[in-house]
C-alpha cells in the first residue's frame, strides 16, 4: 500500500513542529518524520524560548507548555582569566505577564509541541530516519526512509532536519558546511535545588536569569559562553567556531571545564551536580551562507537553512517563524489550487525577507567575517576593559586625572590608537 | 493460535538519576520505555505467529501514557493492543497487578481462546519477577520460566516443547497448552519495524479498559486496597568507594601468598588480629 500525504515534514524540532502544526491546523494531511526516539530526544537541552514566535503559532501556549522560568534579568560579561566586567539589566517590567522570554528544557518542550501537532491532526512517526528525497525529474515527490518499504510520497516536502541537513546536501540543494560557518557548542545541565538557585541569583518563584559571556573563556576563539537558570537545573555552555577548534586543538569539553572553573563562574555552580552533557553544531554563517530555500516540491526551514542569529543567540524563534511561513505559503497555494512549483514557492523567500528573520540576518551580514578576521574582539578587548575598570576603582592614592591618563595610555599600548579606531569602525559596520 | 504478551512501561533505568539534594529518585523527565525483558517475549510471540499463524495481543496495565509502549509493540507486528487503565489500579503491588492482568487475560480470551501468555523474566523497575507466575497461578496455566528457546509448538495436539535454563544445565520440557512463558534475555533479537508497521502503530486505536471492562468485579482486590505490600522507602545505596587490592609476593608460592594476605588483613583490621591471636593461643595451649 502506498502512503501519500499533502506534505511531509522532516524533523520534529521547532522548525518542523511549527510547520507541521500550522499545516495540520489548516486541515492539510501532514506526515512528520523524526529520527529520534521521541521528538526532542535528539535535541540540545536548556535553551531560551522567545515567546513571540511561538505566540504567533499557538497563542495559548502558556497554558500548558513546559516552561521553566521567565527571564527578568540579562547579564553580559566580558571575562579575563580572573576577572569580569559586565552589565546587568533587570526590570520590573519583565515581571508583568505576558512574559517575553523563558528558559525551557528542549526535550520536554519539543515533546509538548509535537503533542500539539498530533492533536491538530498531524501524523507523527519517530525512530525513522529519512535517507533521501525521491525525485521525479526536478521535482521532489517524496522521501525514502531507513525502514523496509519506506518510500512515502507527498506533493511537498519541508526539510527541517537541523544544522547538518544531510538531506539537502545529498540532493545538491546546498554545499558542504564550512567550518568557518558553524560553531560547535557544548553544554551541560546541572542540578541545583530551586531554593539555592533563587537565593544565588536573587530570584523569586519562577523568575530567571540569563548570563551571556565573552572574553578569555574562549581562549582567543570566536565564540561566547552562557548560563541560564531553569527550575531546578542550570544550563551552562560555550560555543566557538569549528574552524577555531580545529586550529587551537582545545577539546570542547575541556573548554567548558575551564570556563566552569573561572573564579566568577565557579561560585554560581557550587554544589550543582551534572545531569547531562551534549555537543551540537550551530550554523553561524549568517546571511551570506543562507542557501536556496525552495525548489520544485520542497522548502527548507530552521537550522537546516542556516537561519540563526548568532549575535543575539536566537535560533529556535527563527526556526519556528520560518517553519510557519513555509507552511502558510503551502496553505495559501493549496487554497488557490496552485501547484507547489519553485516559482509558486518563491513566495516563501519573499515572506522571510519581509520578516525579522532575514532582516536581522542581513543587518549582521558582515559580522561573521569581521569577527573571524579580528580575534582581538575576544582577546584584547576584554583584557583592556577589565584592566581599565581595575585601575579606575582601585583607591591607591593616585589622583583621578592621572588614573584616566594611565588608562588611556594602557588602551593605546594594548591595541594602538589606530587599531582602536579601526576596530570601532569595523564593529560599527558589522552592526550597522 | 492466540498469544497474549504482557508488557510493562518502565522508566529508562539508564537515565534515572537520584536527586543529589533531596536524595529521591527523579522520575520526572525520564523517558519511558518498554521493559527490555518483555521485548524478548514479544519477539518470540511474533516468531511463533510467523511459524504457525494466529493472533498476538499485547496487554499492559498502567497510566494512559503507557499507550506508547503498546503502540511500539504494534509497530513490530502485534495485532491488537489493550491498555488496562483505571485510577483504581494506582498503588497496585505484584499481588494486585497479577490479579488485574489475569482478569484481563480472561476477558481477552472471550473473543478468541488464549493458548499462550508471555511475560518478561522481570521488570527493571519493580524487579520482582512475581507477576508472570502470579498470572499463571490464577489462570491455572502451566508455567515455564527462563525459557531460552521454543523448539516446537503444535496447536492441534496442544503441546509445546521448550528449552529452559536451569542451574547447571538446560532442561528440555514439554507441556500442554495453554501455558505461560517468561523468556530469558538474549534469547532472540528484536526485529526492526517496517515502514508499514510504523504507520499502523501511529494510527492504531489502542483499546482502553477500565477495571470493569477488565472483568474486575471487586475493586478492593486491586490498587492500594488490594495490595498488602507497601514500599516504605526507596533510596540509592551509597556507592562502595573501596578499591580492590592486588596482592602479590616475590616467591609466589601459595604459602607466602597466604601469609602476605594474612598480614595485610591483620594490619587493616586490628580486631581481626586480636581475634586470630587469641585463637592461635588457644591452639598452642591445647
Ligand atoms: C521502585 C519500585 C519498587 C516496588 N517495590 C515493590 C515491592 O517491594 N513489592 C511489591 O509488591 N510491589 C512493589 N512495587 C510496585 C508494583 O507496582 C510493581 O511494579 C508491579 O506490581 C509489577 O511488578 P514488577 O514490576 O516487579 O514486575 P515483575 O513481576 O518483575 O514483572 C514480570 C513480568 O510481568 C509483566 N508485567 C508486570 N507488570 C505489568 C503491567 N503493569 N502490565 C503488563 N505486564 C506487566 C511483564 O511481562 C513483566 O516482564 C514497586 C514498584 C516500584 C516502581
Ligand atoms: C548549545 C546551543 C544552545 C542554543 N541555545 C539557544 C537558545 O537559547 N535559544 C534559541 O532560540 N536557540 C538556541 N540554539 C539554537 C537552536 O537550538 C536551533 O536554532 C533550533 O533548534 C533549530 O531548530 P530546527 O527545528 O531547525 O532544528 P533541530 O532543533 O535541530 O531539529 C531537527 C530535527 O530533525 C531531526 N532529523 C535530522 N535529520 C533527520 C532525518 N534525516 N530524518 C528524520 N529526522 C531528522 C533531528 O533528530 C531533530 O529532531 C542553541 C543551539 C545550541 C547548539
Amino acid at each position: 500500500m502506498q502512503e501519500r500525504f499533502d506534505v511531509i515534514v522532516v524533523g520534529a524540532g521547532p522548525a518542523g513542529n511549527a510547520a507541521a502544526y500550522t499545516l495540520a491546523s489548516a486541515g492539510m494531511s501532514v506526515l512528520q518524520i523524526e529520527r529520534g526516539e521521541t521528538p526532542g530526544s535528539k535535541n540540545v537541552q536548556g535553551a531560551i524560548l522567545y515567546a513571540d514566535a511561538l505566540e504567533r503559532i499557538i497563542p495559548t501556549f502558556r497554558d500548558d507548555a513546559p516552561l521553566e522560568r521567565y527571564l527578568i534579568e540579562q547579564r553580559f560579561w566580558m571575562l579575563t582569566d580572573d576577572a569580569y566586567i559586565g552589565s546587568n539589566y533587570r526590570s520590573a517590567a519583565f515581571n508583568r505577564p505576558p512574559y517575553n522570554r523563558y528558559t525551557i528544557v528542549r526535550a520536554q518542550f519539543d515533546r509538548w509541541f509535537s503533542g500539539k501537532v498530533q492533536q491538530a491532526g498531524g501524523l507523527v512517526i519517530c525512530e525513522t530516519t529519512v535517507r533521501e528525497l525521491i525525485f521525479d525529474g526536478e521535482r521532489v515527490v517524496g522521501v525514502h526512509t531507513d525502514r523496509e518499504g519506506g518510500a512515502i510520497y507527498a506533493d511537498l516536502v519541508i526539510l527541517a532536519d537541523g544544522v547538518n541537513s544531510t538531506l539537502a546536501r545529498k540532493a545538491g540543494f546546498h554545499a558542504e558546511l564550512q567550518p568557518k560557518d558553524v560553531a560547535l557548542a557544548v553544554k551541560e545541565t546541572l542540578f541545583l535545588a530551586p531554593e539555592v538557585i533563587e537565593q544565588r541569583f536573587g530570584l523569586q518563584g519562577e523568575e530567571g536569569v540569563a548570563i551571556e559571556m565573552t572574553g578569555a573563556i574562549t581562549h582567543g576563539m570566536v565564540g561566547t559562553g552562557f548560563l541560564y537558570t531553569n527550575r531546578d537545573t542550570l544550563t551552562i555552555g560555550i560555543g566557538c567556531l569549528l574552524s577555531n577548534f580545529v586550529q587551537q586543538k582545545i577539546p570542547p569539553y575541556e573548554l567548558l571545564e575551564r570556563m566552569k572553573a573561572h573564579p566568577a563562574i565557579q561560585p554560581l555552580l557550587a554544589g550543582a551536580e551534572l545531569k547531562e552533557y551534549v555537543a551540537h553544531l550551530i550554523p553561524e554563517g549568517g546571511y551570506n551562507a543562507v542557501p536556496r530555500l525552495y525548489g520544485h516540491g520542497w522548502m527548507i526551514a530552521g537550522d537546516s537553512a542556516g537561519l540563526v542569529n548568532s549575535v543575539h543567540r536566537e535560533g529556535s524563534n527563527l526556526a519556528m517563524t520560518s517553519g510557519r511561513l513555509a507552511a502558510e505559503t503551502a496553505i495559501a497555494l493549496r487554497e488557490a489550487d496552485r501547484p507547489f512549483t519553485a516559482e509558486n514557492l518563491s513566495r516563501y523567500r519573499r515572506r522571510l525577507d519581509d520578516s525579522f528573520v532575514m532582516k536581522d540576518l542581513k543587518k549582521y551580514r558582515r559580522l561573521p567575517a569581521t569577527l573571524h578576521e579580528n580575534p582581538q574582539f575576544f582577546t584584547t578587548y576584554p583584557g583592556m576593559m577589565n584592566a581599565a575598570m581595575h585601575e579606575f576603582i582601585t583607591v591607591d592614592g593616585t589622583d583621578k586625572k592621572s588614573k584616566e591618563k594611565a588608562i588611556r595610555r594602557s588602551l593605546g599600548e594594548r591595541r594602538g590608537w589606530f587599531g582602536l579606531v579601526g576596530d570601532a569602525f569595523k564593529l560599527w559596520r558589522a552592526f550597522e | 493460535m492466540h498469544i497474549v504478551v504482557c508488557i510493562k512501561q518502565v522508566p529508562d533505568s539508564s537515565q534515572i538519576r537520584v536527586h543529589p539534594v533531596t536524595n529521591t529518585i527523579m522520575r520526572q523527565g525520564v523517558p519511558a520505555v518498554v521493559n527490555p525483558y518483555d521485548l524478548f517475549s514479544l519477539e518470540e510471540a511474533l516468531r511463533l505467529k510467523d511459524r504457525v499463524g494466529g493472533r498476538v495481543t499485547v496487554l499492559c496495565m498502567g497510566p494512559p501514557q503507557a499507550e506508547m509502549a503498546l503502540r511500539k509493540a504494534i509497530s513490530f507486528g502485534a495485532d491488537h493492543a489493550i491498555l488496562v487503565t483505571d485510577r483504581a489500579f494506582a498503588g497496585s503491588d505484584t499481588l494486585a497487578t497479577s490479579f488485574a492482568l489475569a482478569s484481563a487475560v480472561r476477558q481477552i480470551g472471550r473473543d478468541m481462546a488464549v493458548d499462550l501468555v508471555f511475560c518478561g523474566k522481570q521488570t527493571i523497575d519493580g524487579d520482582t519477577a512475581q507477576v508472570g507466575p502470579g498470572i499463571a497461578k490464577r489462570l491455572d496455566l502451566q508455567l515455564l520460566t527462563y525459557v531460552s528457546q521454543i523448539d516446537a509448538v503444535d496447536p492441534e495436539r496442544r503441546e509445546i516443547v521448550v528449552r529452559r535454563r536451569a542451574e547447571g544445565g538446560v532442561q528440555v520440557l514439554k507441556t500442554r497448552l495453554p501455558c505461560l512463558i517468561t523468556m530469558l534475555e538474549g534469547s532472540n533479537e528484536l526485529r526492526f519495524a517496517t515502514q508499514a508497521g510504523i504507520f499502523r502503530a501511529a494510527r492504531y486505536p489502542v483499546q482502553r479498559w477500565d477495571s470493569k471492562a477488565a472483568g474486575i468485579e471487586d475493586p478492593s482486590r486491586v490498587g492500594l486496597k488490594g495490595s498488602p505490600t507497601v514500599v516504605r522507602k526507596v533510596f540509592a545505596p551509597t556507592p562502595n568507594t573501596q578499591r580492590a587490592d592486588l596482592i602479590s609476593c616475590e616467591s609466589g608460592t601459595p604459602e607466602d601468598l597466604a601469609a602476605t594476605l594474612l598480614a595485610k588483613l591483620t594490619t587493616r583490621n586490628p580486631e581481626l588480629a586480636a581475634l586470630l591471636g587469641r585463637a592461635g593461643m588457644q591452639e598452642t595451649g591445647r
